[in-house]
């Protein structure tokens, strides 16, 4: 693994140095830089230190690791690859991705998988191990976003207002949503066994990267929310 | 940030564009920005040099555009510690000396002396900059038959509005604001803030798309000892705006965190609110989010404030940090359109838009969060610290 000194390099510096390295790399004494590893493919980046916001935006296939905390947009239009964050993430994880796994062990902050989309064979993940601010999933039009809530600490799983604007795609919520409140057009159930065959191999994933046995993710009630299809927002604003 | 009114967004352009030579100064001219925010206080009362809080501007550098930067400090005058400290700038000699007449009829003037500076280039065209510690005349406090920060308020007006070419950009006791026209990590070495040392700290990088005329548009912005530093974009303005003018506040830069500052001096001051329920007011949660609060002195007092005081609530993206004598408070719109991050470390209490921020301040800083969308999050120094 190359190793880069982040120290005092500005973020277009910062990823040149990591674009221009062949193979895997570790970038030490990260603090505040944007848009590391934006739009890049074929290698595996491992961030030491404080990552700055869009961490991973536009990734086209890399691999991003780090253990510590990550700020704003992670994975921010993502198309393939993988995001891993040991630590906790900023608001609008996820922003419109588009493609590719995000996983997060800790917390995420507001609006995480917002305009998260689909195409065909192409469907973005983002799971989190903790629990999530308000306005979870806003405007989600495709993809799979999964909170385990498993250091939730008392708190509830997810903040205000989730899957506002949901017209695709798909939430699981590892709680049964007693007192969670959703919008008239989302339609929630308990996660059937179909259901949760879809979310198998990245639970497998994430229990695999994070220490956490598959069996104890799986083990508890999930809540599956998915937009109603019988009650579209073709009249939300105005009758026509 | 500024909102405008006097402005198109067509003059706005071409005062961009370079083709609009005269120049506008602050409150003439529309300025949307992004900005950067940081705060460190010591619940000990500890004072700290300038040094840290310009650290944690440098990896934020890049939400800033060098055209405003500022800093708040609490506790850097204990030799005048029981003295109003008015920060000023002026155009020019003359304003100076008119303005210091207008003063001397209100207050004594104990010690009057240039703010010092340090020459760097990064940081040009600065005007001229004072600072006068002062105690109201009594006879002139019992005239107009107000008690005396009310006093010190009106003399603040007055001179923003009625001396052209004056400004008064700080005005409490035993704490100041340095502000300029400058990237904020080179506003700090301009106004050498290595050599103060205070309780309390905060920080504001600006990020405008058009060049204020005027430092005074830079943050934070003060009244009395509370001061205001401000990331967003409040789409409310002109209805905060026309609330507050009500009450004798004069708006004159066209800067949403100016009428924050004057809107928080009216709840705390005039109307005896708490923090907490400032907060409640200017970031009020939705009314769903009222009705299904299961305390119900909690759900009354959310409708009595939203009811009382609707002209009051902003809506649009903020991160604040509101600092006073001896606390501070932090609070998010209640969309939460603005990040923002808290970390700690022994005494110490850390606040900036981003975690590297707070990293650069403190690498080892702890218990690191970010408070929900209009959730206060108030710091105070332990009593009889500061």
């Amino acid at each position: 693994m190359i190793k880069i000194d982040a120290g005092g390099s500005d973020f277009r510096e910062l990823n040149e140095k990591i674009r221009a390295a062949e193979g895997d790399c570790e970038v030490v004494g990260c603090l505040g830089q944007r848009f590391i590893g934006a739009g890049m493919a074929g290698k595996t980046i491992r961030v030491r230190g404080i990552s700055g916001n869009a961490l991973g935006a536009y990734l086209n296939g890399a691999t991003i690791l780090t253990d510590g905390n990550a700020q704003d947009a992670v994975g921010d239009t993502m198309n393939a690859g993988k995001i891993v964050i040991r630590g906790d993430v900023g608001d609008a994880a996820g922003y419109a991705m588009r493609g590719g796994a995000i996983f997060v062990k800790g917390n995420a902050g507001y609006r995480a998988g917002i305009h998260m989309k689909e195409y065909r064979e192409k469907i973005p993940v983002l799971v989190i191990g903790g629990r999530t601010g308000s306005f979870l999933g806003e405007y989600q039009a495709g993809g799979r976003m999964i909170v385990l809530g498993l250091h939730a600490d008392g708190k509830p799983v997810v903040g205000n207002f989730p899957c506002m604007g949901m017209h695709g795609g798909k939430l699981y919520l590892r709680s049964d949503c007693k007192g969670v409140v959703f919008p008239e057009r989302v339609h929630t159930r308990p996660a059937t066994a179909e259901d949760l065959n879809e979310i198998q191999a990245p639970l497998e994933e994430f229990a695999e990267r994070f220490g956490y046995r598959f069996s104890d993710l799986i083990g508890a009630p999930f809540t599956v929310a998915v937009p109603d299809s019988k009650n579209p927002y073709k009249q939300m604003y105005v009758a026509n | 940030m500024a909102v405008g009114e006097s402005c198109t967004p067509m003059n706005a352009f071409l005062f961009w564009k370079g083709l609009v030579t005269e120049m506008l100064k602050e409150g003439q001219v529309r300025i949307p920005s992004g900005c950067a925010i940081a705060a460190v206080i010591s619940r000990d009362g500890k004072r700290m040099s300038g040094e840290r809080i310009i650290e944690a501007m440098k990896p934020m550098h890049d939400r800033s555009n060098g055209l405003g930067g500022g800093f708040a400090a609490y506790g850097i005058y204990p030799a005048y510690r029981d003295f109003y400290a008015f920060h000023f700038f002026f155009d020019g000699r003359a304003t100076r000396k008119e303005c210091e007449a207008f003063l001397k009829e209100r207050f004594e003037v104990v010690h009057a002396e240039l703010i010092p500076t340090r020459k760097i280039p990064s940081v040009t065209d600065e005007p001229v900059i004072w600072r006068y510690f002062v105690s109201p005349l009594r006879s002139a406090v019992e005239s107009e038959q107000v008690d005396e920060r009310e006093f010190v308020v009106r003399t603040v007006m007055k001179i923003n509005s009625a001396i052209n070419g004056a400004y008064v950009f700080s005005s409490g006791k035993n704490m100041g604001t340095f502000k300029a026209v400058g990237f904020p990590e080179d506003v700090g070495a301009f106004y050498r803030l290595e050599e103060y040392e205070g309780y309390c700290w905060t920080a504001h990088g600006r990020y405008p798309t058009n060049t204020p005329g005027w430092w005074g548009g830079a943050h934070p912005f003060t009244l009395l000892d509370a001061s205001v530093v401000h990331n967003g974009e409040i789409s409310s303005y002109d209805a905060n705006r026309r609330f507050i003018e009500m009450f004798g506040y004069q708006c004159t830069l066209q800067t949403d965190t100016e009428a924050i500052t004057y809107m928080m001096d009216y709840l705390l001051r005039r109307q005896g609110l708490t923090l907490g329920e400032a907060a409640s007011v200017i970031a009020a949660p939705f009314w769903e989010t009222i009705e299904r609060k299961t305390d119900s002195d909690d759900r009354r007092k959310h409708l009595w404030l939203r009811t009382v005081f609707p002209s009051l609530l902003v809506t649009g993206p903020f991160s604040i940090v509101f600092a006073f004598d001896g606390g501070l408070m932090a609070l998010n719109d209640r969309l939460k359109l603005r990040s923002m991050v808290i970390g700690e470390k022994g005494d110490r209490v850390y606040i900036a838009s981003e975690e590297a921020a707070i990293r650069a301040m403190e690498p080892d800083a702890e218990n690191i969060w970010s408070p929900a969308g209009g959730e206060p999050v108030i710091i105070r120094v332990k009593e009889g610290a500061y």
